[in-house]
């Protein structure tokens, strides 16, 4: 019995299939016929641990994060910088991990959704998120709940204050297509004033 | 996307070198060329890292100018205390492009070398595009044409540039300087992007295996009468259908010294050094802030779905200059 994921993937490749005339009759620059760059070591701090990997050198962060190391929490949405579904922190700044390649953050501690949680403990973000019911389908909170924990930081660095509408501003890069916003908003505002 | 070879440079002569390699391209947030690439759109055989290049300082130049580094994070150089103090207009205008993630992302320099662009640049279901394939045609001009420009175009392009920090740039008289095999140059921003003309291919003037390594800010009497206005379809996280960048410096009610430049009409910043001299020397006015705006507006060119943005930009115009004659 195939898992959710491999049925999906397999899904996807047909449909991928159907479509290449469609690519291919379209008269583009095809890209330059080099030997593909092989895979090579890279080393991750990913929530804390080290991963040694063996990575092509095109191999997106978020790329890496799901099907390399298995961390799936974080999400692909649109993959092209304009969901924010896939937002982790690295190096506690919020970023968009499908518009980064892997190879770029040697060095650098990466945090995940999966590594906001102290053990079983949730962080102060996530209870809020369940708290206010800030989520329906649930697919962009993962990079919801990242980007509103680097928020908080930010707000205090910049002097500024927690109303609704600067945090709909910094949150501007996450969008939710089931329109839980009210409620996203009231949890961040919940833990940002209930911390300062 | 396709298969990429990565190298990581210590310092800019680094940079250069592995510059020189076929079909090399420099990376540093990746924002856009990395969007570009997934898109079909971009294809550099290698790309030279240069986040690790030691181009990330922000130094304080003598007399009251500003060096901020080309490897600087667009939200670091919005954040920084001087540049909020001298430069509010770019801090402003900083803030209001992109995202939040973004920010956090895109350099200085990867800021001024996003492509200037326009959905059917990058939308490679669209065959024809001078800009993507040079001599192609370009299906944007019969296209959805309410993102284009309206000043500057030619027959071959009417992509404008998205960049809000390059019109703040514009205004406050930035400096680039460039760093290439030959040696160093310094180029205006006001000169750094190009219009289309037979060339859309090219949206700067940066030559090739050159680098960005810094962009100069000089001294500034302009911080407490400055306004950035962004007029958007959405609120937030969207390109400008029209921004302006407007500073003053004022001597009592009188404007001593104008500046103006326009986001969201052209293929670069709009500035007119003779629209901002009918304000010098008179009380900052109504009439006055129209006829500069009419002024440079002058030999707008806009098309059936974009002729909105004549009368809207005139009126953001108008808007910004009162506000920033306000002051801070």
């Amino acid at each position: 019995m195939p898992d959710r994921r491999s049925f999906l993937q397999s899904a996807l490749a047909a449909v991928g299939a159907t479509q290449v005339p469609v690519a291919a009759s379209a008269s583009q620059p095809a890209a330059p016929a080099v030997p593909a760059a092989p895979p090579q070591p890279v080393r991750l701090n990913i929530n804390g641990r080290d991963y040694n990997l063996s990575l092509e050198p095109r191999v997106t962060l978020l790329d890496a994060l799901r099907e390399h190391i298995g961390l799936a929490g974080t999400k692909k949405g649109c993959d092209r910088g304009q969901c924010g579904a896939c937002t982790v922190l690295v190096d506690g700044r919020r970023i968009n991990a499908c518009l980064t390649l892997a190879v770029m953050h040697e060095g650098q501690r990466i945090t995940t959704i999966e590594g906001l949680a102290q053990g079983d403990k949730l962080s102060p973000m996530q209870q809020a998120f369940l708290e206010h019911d800030a989520f329906q389908c649930g697919y962009c909170t993962p990079g919801q709940v990242c980007s509103a924990t680097a928020l908080l930081d930010e707000v205090r660095a910049d002097g500024a204050g927690f109303t609704d509408d600067e945090i709909r501003e910094r949150m501007s890069g996450n969008i939710c297509r089931c329109g839980a916003y009210p409620n996203i908003v009231a949890a961040i505002r919940e833990v940002a004033l209930r911390r300062s | 996307m396709q298969s990429i070879y990565y190298e990581r440079a210590r310092d800019a002569a680094e940079a250069l070198r592995l510059a020189q390699q076929d079909g090399a391209r420099f990376i540093a947030g990746g924002t856009n060329l990395l969007d570009l690439m997934k898109g079909d759109v971009e294809h550099p055989l290698r790309l030279v890292d240069i986040t690790h290049a030691g181009l990330d300082r922000i130094d304080e130049l003598p007399g009251g100018g500003l060096r901020i580094g080309a490897g600087v994070r667009n939200a670091d150089a919005a954040r920084h205390a001087v540049v909020r103090q001298r430069y509010p207009l770019l801090a402003q205008a900083m803030l209001s492009g992109a995202s939040a993630q973004l920010r956090n992302m895109a350099t200085m320099g990867g800021n001024l070398m996003q492509r200037t662009r326009c959905p059917y640049f990058t939308d490679t279901a669209f065959s024809h595009c001078n800009k993507r394939q040079p001599g192609s045609g370009c299906d944007a001009r019969q296209g959805y044409q309410r993102m284009h420009a309206i000043l500057g175009a030619s027959p071959a392009c009417v992509a404008v540039n998205p960049s809000d920090m390059s019109v703040a740039l514009a205004a406050l008289d930035a400096v680039v300087l460039l760093r290439g095999r030959q040696g160093d140059r310094e180029v205006a921003l006001r000169d750094f992007h190009r219009l289309p003309g037979d060339t859309p291919q090219q949206d700067t003037v940066l030559q090739p295996g050159e680098l960005i390594v810094a962009i100069d800010l000089p001294p500034s009497r302009m911080a407490r009468h400055s306004h950035y206005l962004k007029l958007r379809d959405r609120a937030s996280y969207a390109f400008a259908l029209v921004s302006v960048a407007a500073a003053l410096d004022m001597d009592g009610g009188v404007v001593r010294e104008a500046r103006i430049a326009l986001g969201g009409v052209a293929h670069k910043p709009w500035r007119r050094p003779e629209a901002e001299a009918i304000l010098h020397g008179r009380p900052l006015d109504d009439a006055q802030c129209r006829a500069a705006a009419q002024r440079l507006l002058e030999g707008a060119q806009p098309l059936d779905g974009n002729r909105f943005k004549v009368e809207l930009a005139q009126r953001a115009i108008v808007r910004a200059l009162r506000i920033a004659g306000e002051g801070a």
